[in-house]
C-alpha cells in the first residue's frame, strides 16, 4: 500500500525484520511489520535479555517509552510495550511481551535508569509487576490509592471522590455519588457492529395469534354511546390556570430533589413579585420598613453621645 | 555594659545532619504543581525525590471512552503551553493508521503553527526561567510577544490557547489572508525587537550566567541513557531534531539549522532555546513564501465532515456530516508509535485501534517523564537555589507531565 500520511518518516532498513529476527533467536515469539513499523513480540522472561542485545548490537539506544496495555480476554491480560529509538541508525522499533497479574516482568533499570519511572507507571496503572525495580511505588496516582485505574474493568468515574469538608477542616473521601448518571452514548452503527439486542428487535419474533383483531362491527372499536355522546363535546375542559378564576397561584412546596439528602431550608416563594411592575403592596411597605430601620440605626448612636 | 562572649555556634565545631524539606507542591519555581521532598546537607542538595502525578487527570482513560475527533481537544491541554504541537502528533498518529493524504496546504499551515506554538512556548520557558534566578523585566517583555502568538491563534481557530484546529486529515478551517501577512510583518518586526531587546539583558548578564553556566552538567552518554530528547539532548551537543531526522508534514522541505550546546549546562539549555526561536522564524517565513492556495482537509468523506455550505445543497454531504459528528469515523485496527518534536522534546503517542470509533489505548509520552527523572542526578551537590534554575532549564509543564 502506497503511504499517502505525512506522518514522521524514519530510516527504513532493507531486512532489519530478518536480521533481528536472528538475532534475538529464541527470545522472539513473533515478528511482523504494520504501517512501516517493526513489532517484535518477546517471551516475557527474556525481555531484558532482548532488549540488552537490541541496545548494544544493534545500536538502539534510547528507551523512550514503556506503555501498558490491557486485553482482558487474554490469558495473559496485559502488554507491556517498548518503545526503542536508535540515534545512529534513525529507526524506530517496538518491542513488547505479555503478562498478568501475579507473573512478573523483568526490569529493564539495569539498562536504561528513565526506566524506573515508566515501569512505575505501568505498575501504578496497570498493576502489572517489575522483578527487580527496587523503587516500585505508584507514581501518578493518589498517595493511598487503591486499585489500578487503567485496567478496562475500572469504571471511569472510579470508586471515591474527595471534597473539603468545612466541618472537619480537611479533604474527605467518600464513595462515588453521580448526580447524573454518566453517560454513555453508542453511537456505533447497528447494522456494522451492535451485538447486542436493539430496543425492539425482539418483537420481531413474537409469534402470530389465532385471531387477529379486527374491527367489523361498531362495538369492536370499543366505543359506543357513552363514548359518541362525550366526543360530540364541542368545548374541553379548560385548563387549570383558567379554572381558578385568574387568582394568582402560590408557588408549590420545595421539592426534595435529592432524596438521601435533607429537605431544603427556607420556603420557595412565587416569582411574580419580581417579574412584575406593578406590585403595589409591596411598594407601600416598604418605605414604612426603611424608616423602621433607620430609626433602629440611629438609636444606639445617640446613646453614645450622651455619653 | 560588660563584654559579651560569642557563645552561637559556629559551623565547623557543630555537626549539622541532614534533613529533609518539601519543594512544592505549590511553589512558584516548580512550575506547576511538582512536590520535590529534598534531602539537603546545610545548602546542599544530596537526593531529591520529585513526586509527580498531582495533575493526573486520567487523560489516557478518558480518551478511550470517547471517540477519535472528540478525544482530539484533550491534547490541548496536556502541555497547554505548547497545544498545537500537542495535537500535531494526535492526528499524525491518526492520519497514520487511516492511511490518510493531507493537502499540501494543510500541510504548511500545520508546520507554521506548530513553530508559531514553538515560539509562543520558548517564550513562556525563556521567561520563567529567567525570572526563576531572579531578572524580572525580560519575562514582561516576552510575555508580550506570547500574547500576540495567543492573538494569532485566535484569528485561527478561535480560540487563545485550546484551538484544537488540527484535525485528522488537515486543520479545521483555512486562515484570513491577512493573517498571514500580520504574522509575516510580526516577525520581522516586533519579534526581533523586542526579543532582541530581553535577550541582550539576559544572555551576557554576569548574574544570569553565574546561576546558570556550569549548573546541572550532562554528559552526552548520560543525556542518551536518561532517555533525554529535545533542547535537553541538543543542549549536550548532540545534533538530534526530529523536525529534521524524521521529517513529518513539510518539514523536509524546510531549511533550518540545529543549535547544538557545547557545555550541556542550564546555560546551554537556555540559549539553545533562544537560537531555535530564530529558527522557527526561519521555517514560518518560507512556509510564508511557500505556501500553495488550495483545500486546508483532506476531501475523504469517511474521515473529514463536509462544509456546511454544501451541507444545505447535498443530501450525501448531510449524512456524511451526521455520522462523522455522532458515530465518527472508524480507524482500521493496528498500533503506531508516532513521536514529534514538540518544543519540550520528543512528544509521542502510541495508538492502539480495534477497528472501531474509539481508540483502543492511547499512551503518551511525555517529554517531562525523563527529564524530571533526571532531576536527582542533575542536581545532586548543587545549593539549594540550583533547583529553581534546573527546573526552569527543563521546562516541565505539568498538565503534560501527569497527563
Amino acid at each position: 500500500m502506497a503511504t499517502l500520511h505525512s506522518a514522521p518518516r524514519f530510516t527504513r532498513i532493507d531486512g532489519l525484520k530478518d536480521a533481528l529476527s536472528q538475532a534475538l533467536g529464541d527470545h522472539l515469539v513473533e515478528a511482523h511489520e504494520e504501517h512501516g513499523e517493526l513489532l517484535l513480540h518477546v517471551k516475557r522472561d527474556s525481555v531484558e535479555d532482548a532488549l540488552r542485545v537490541l541496545r548494544d548490537d544493534h545500536a538502539y539506544q534510547q528507551l523512550m517509552e514503556i506503555a501498558g496495555a490491557d486485553y482482558p480476554s487474554r490469558a495473559e491480560r496485559f502488554e507491556v510495550v517498548y518503545m526503542l529509538l536508535s540515534l545512529t541508525k534513525n529507526s524506530r522499533i517496538i518491542v513488547k511481551c505479555r503478562a498478568s497479574e501475579d507473573t512478573p516482568v523483568p526490569t529493564v533499570t539495569t539498562l536504561w535508569p528513565n526506566a524506573g519511572w515508566l515501569e512505575r507507571e505501568v505498575f501504578d496503572m496497570y498493576g502489572v509487576l517489575f522483578a527487580g525495580n527496587t523503587d516500585l511505588r505508584r507514581i501518578l496516582t493518589d498517595y493511598g490509592f487503591e486499585g489500578h485505574p487503567f485496567r478496562k474493568d475500572f469504571p471511569l468515574t472510579g470508586f471515591t471522590e474527595l471534597r473539603y469538608s468545612e466541618d472537619l477542616k480537611r479533604v474527605v473521601y467518600e464513595p462515588v455519588e453521580l448526580a447524573q448518571d454518566l453517560r454513555q452514548f453508542d453511537f456505533m452503527s447497528p447494522w456494522e457492529g451492535a451485538d447486542y439486542v436493539l430496543p425492539g428487535d425482539e418483537k420481531a419474533d413474537t409469534p402470530p395469534v389465532n385471531d387477529p383483531k379486527t374491527t367489523e362491527k361498531p362495538s369492536d372499536t370499543g366505543a359506543g354511546a357513552k363514548t359518541d355522546a362525550k366526543a360530540a363535546e364541542k368545548v374541553s375542559a379548560k385548563a387549570p390556570a383558567e379554572q381558578d378564576g385568574g387568582k394568582d397561584a402560590e408557588a408549590p412546596e420545595p421539592t426534595e430533589d435529592r432524596p438521601a439528602r435533607a429537605k431544603r431550608k427556607g420556603k420557595a416563594s412565587g416569582t411574580a413579585k419580581a417579574t412584575e411592575p406593578e406590585a403595589k403592596p409591596a411598594a407601600k411597605k416598604k418605605p414604612a420598613a426603611a424608616k423602621k430601620a433607620q430609626a433602629k440605626r440611629k438609636a444606639p448612636a445617640k446613646k453614645k453621645d450622651d455619653q | 555594659m560588660s563584654m559579651q562572649l560569642e557563645q552561637s555556634p559556629t559551623t565547623g565545631d557543630e555537626v549539622i545532619t541532614n534533613y529533609t524539606i518539601n519543594f512544592g507542591p505549590q511553589h512558584p519555581a516548580a512550575h506547576g504543581v511538582l512536590r520535590m521532598v529534598m534531602e539537603l546537607d546545610g545548602e546542599i542538595i544530596e537526593r531529591i525525590d520529585p513526586h509527580v502525578g498531582l495533575l493526573h487527570r486520567g487523560t489516557e482513560k478518558l480518551i478511550e471512552h470517547k471517540t477519535y475527533l472528540q478525544a482530539l481537544p484533550y491534547f490541548d491541554r496536556l502541555d497547554y503551553c505548547s497545544p498545537l504541537c500537542m495535537e500535531h502528533s494526535y492526528v499524525l498518529a491518526i492520519e497514520k493508521l487511516l492511511n490518510v493524504e493531507v493537502p499540501i496546504r494543510a500541510q504548511y499551515l500545520r508546520v507554521l503553527f506548530a513553530e508559531l506554538t514553538r515560539i509562543c512556548n520558548h517564550m513562556l520557558n525563556i521567561g520563567a526561567h529567567v525570572m526563576d534566578v531572579g531578572a524580572m523585566t525580560p519575562n514582561l517583555w516576552v510575555f508580550e510577544l506570547r500574547e500576540d502568538c495567543m492573538n494569532f491563534f485566535e484569528r485561527a481557530s478561535g480560540a487563545r490557547m485550546h484551538s484544537a484546529w488540527f484535525r485528522p486529515g488537515g486543520v479545521h478551517q483555512d486562515v484570513p489572508e491577512k493573517l498571514l501577512v500580520d504574522i509575516g510583518e510580526w516577525l520581522d518586526t516586533r519579534l526581533p525587537e523586542l526579543f532582541g531587546d530581553a535577550m541582550s539583558l539576559v544572555l551576557d548578564n554576569r548574574i544570569f550566567k553565574q546561576r546558570n553556566v556550569d549548573i546541572a552538567v550532562v554528559s552526552k552518554d548520560d543525556a542518551v541513557a536518561w532517555g533525554f530528547s529535545g533542547p535537553m539532548i541538543r543542549a549536550a551537543g548532540i545534533p538530534w531534531d526530529l523536525r529534521k531526522s524524521q521529517p513529518y508534514d513539510v518539514y523536509d522541505r524546510m531549511e533550518f539549522d540545529i543549535p547544538v550546546g557545547t557545555n550541556s549546562d542550564c546555560y546551554d539549555r537556555f540559549v539553545v532555546r533562544v537560537k531555535e526561536v530564530y529558527e522557527s522564524k526561519k521555517i514560518i517565513k518560507q512556509c510564508l513564501a511557500e505556501m500553495p492556495q488550495g483545500p486546508i482537509c483532506s476531501d475523504d468523506r469517511k474521515v473529514a465532515p463536509p462544509k456546511r455550505a454544501e451541507m444545505k445543497q447535498s443530501m450525501e454531504a448531510l449524512i456524511h456530516h451526521f455520522k462523522l459528528y455522532t458515530e465518527g469515523f472508524h480507524v482500521p485496527a493496528g498500533e503506531v508509535y508516532v513521536a514529534t518534536e514538540s518544543p519540550k522534546g520528543e512528544f509521542g503517542v502510541y495508538l492502539v485501534s480495534d477497528g472501531s470509533n474509539k481508540p483502543y489505548r492511547c499512551k503518551i509520552r511525555p517529554t517531562a517523564f525523563s527529564h524530571l527523572q533526571a532531576m536527582d542526578f542533575m542536581s545532586k551537590g548543587h545549593m539549594l537555589p540550583d533547583a529553581t534554575a534546573i527546573l526552569g532549564a527543563i521546562d516541565v509543564v505539568f498538565g503534560e507531565c501527569d497527563r
